[in-house]
């Protein structure tokens, strides 16, 4: 049951995973649900794509929407958006 | 040729004066920059508005060998940056109109940066991923089998599904106990967490539930800690994934306002 530990050492030896070696799904978390969403003078943002048609679209949505800060873990976390979410902040 | 480029923001650090890694390069194979403003350092490269403009954008986002590209050209910025200095990773396709604009911005939002840079600062995320564990799927595959005698096929049917559908909730109800405990135990040693939605199973590739997607900031010196921790959560049963260190993506958050 070392496997973890020695994953752990070596990624830390490594440094970080290489970007090619990353799963896209996970990447995808943290790039559509995560990152600094700024608005303003912008040509554009993700946040103001309106993305019609497409198959990655509910991909995009379902990874968006539906990620949730740990204070709303109830049944409203469906409803909440995914710009408004925000960590968790412990002590 | 006036209007026709954009700039993409990938990142913001605070301007150490550290050097630009060599021949780093972006999205579309761009060549990355630095603008330094307000005492902070944005990471940004040019790109041809007719592919990263508004309508462009909106066909490509469909493309999903398009969206593996830039996702993986962002992160690896955003990587080389992390490596170097606390960074505030950008949501992936923020497209500035010129440098003036990008600016601005870390001129008007210096303090809200500095801020979610010490958020950040000599932390790292983890991802801690749960699924059911193949014994709770053979509970809930097995289930219905043998039931008692019946007195009518559709009754014995009924009883079957009914006896499949309670083992399904049993074995759900255990697995997301168990993700609570494994959540509730790793929050415990990060400064902040937070839980992405459960990833889809066309996505992830596999078919068993994903009961956990968590996200930890976790104190550099905590690391190991951690991994014990998950290591112990691990031996209780259930399979458990871990993928990082990660850049902050999941806790780069801007107080609007000032909020605490």
């Amino acid at each position: 049951m070392t496997f973890e530990e020695t994953r752990g050492a070596v990624l830390a030896a490594e440094g970080r995973l290489p970007s090619e070696r990353v799963a896209l799904v996970d990447l995808l978390d943290r790039l559509l649900a995560g990152g600094v969403v700024l608005s303003g003078d912008l040509v554009l943002s993700i946040a103001d794509i309106d993305l019609v048609r497409i198959s990655i679209r509910a991909l995009i949505t379902s990874i968006r929407e539906s990620s949730t800060p740990d204070d709303y873990d109830g049944p409203d976390a469906y409803d909440m958006p995914g710009e408004g979410g925000r960590p968790d902040e412990h002590g | 040729m006036t209007g026709d480029t954009g700039t993409y923001l990938y990142a913001v650090a605070r301007d150490v004066g550290a050097a630009m890694p060599e021949g780093l390069a972006g999205v579309a194979g761009s060549p990355v920059r630095v603008i330094t403003a307000a005492g902070l350092a944005a990471y940004v490269s040019t790109v041809p508005l007719d592919r990263f403009g508004e309508e462009p954008l909106r066909r490509s986002m469909e493309d999903l060998d398009w969206l593996d590209a830039t996702a993986r050209a962002h992160h690896h910025v955003v990587e080389a940056v992390a490596r170097g200095a606390p960074t505030v990773p950008v949501r992936l396709v923020t497209v500035y109109s010129a440098d003036a604009q990008v600016r601005s911005l870390l001129d008007e939002r210096r303090d809200d940066f500095d801020q979610a840079l010490s958020r950040v600062a000599g932390r790292e995320e983890w991802g801690v991923k749960v699924y059911a564990g193949p014994a709770e799927q053979g509970v809930a595959e097995g289930a219905g089998q043998g039931g008692e005698a019946a007195a009518s096929p559709g009754t014995a049917y009924l009883k079957r599904r009914q006896a499949s559908m309670r083992t399904r909730e049993e074995a759900w109800r255990l697995a997301t106990a168990r993700a609570e405990h494994v959540h509730d135990v790793l929050r415990s040693i990060a400064v902040a967490s937070m839980r992405h939605r459960a990833q889809d199973p066309q996505l992830s590739g596999r078919e068993d539930w994903m009961v956990l997607n968590g996200a930890y900031l976790v104190d550099r010196d905590r690391a190991p800690e951690f991994a014990r921790a998950l290591e112990e959560l691990r031996a209780q049963g259930g399979e458990v994934e871990l993928t990082g260190p990660w850049a902050p993506y999941s806790f780069a958050v801007l107080d609007e306002g000032g909020a605490p």
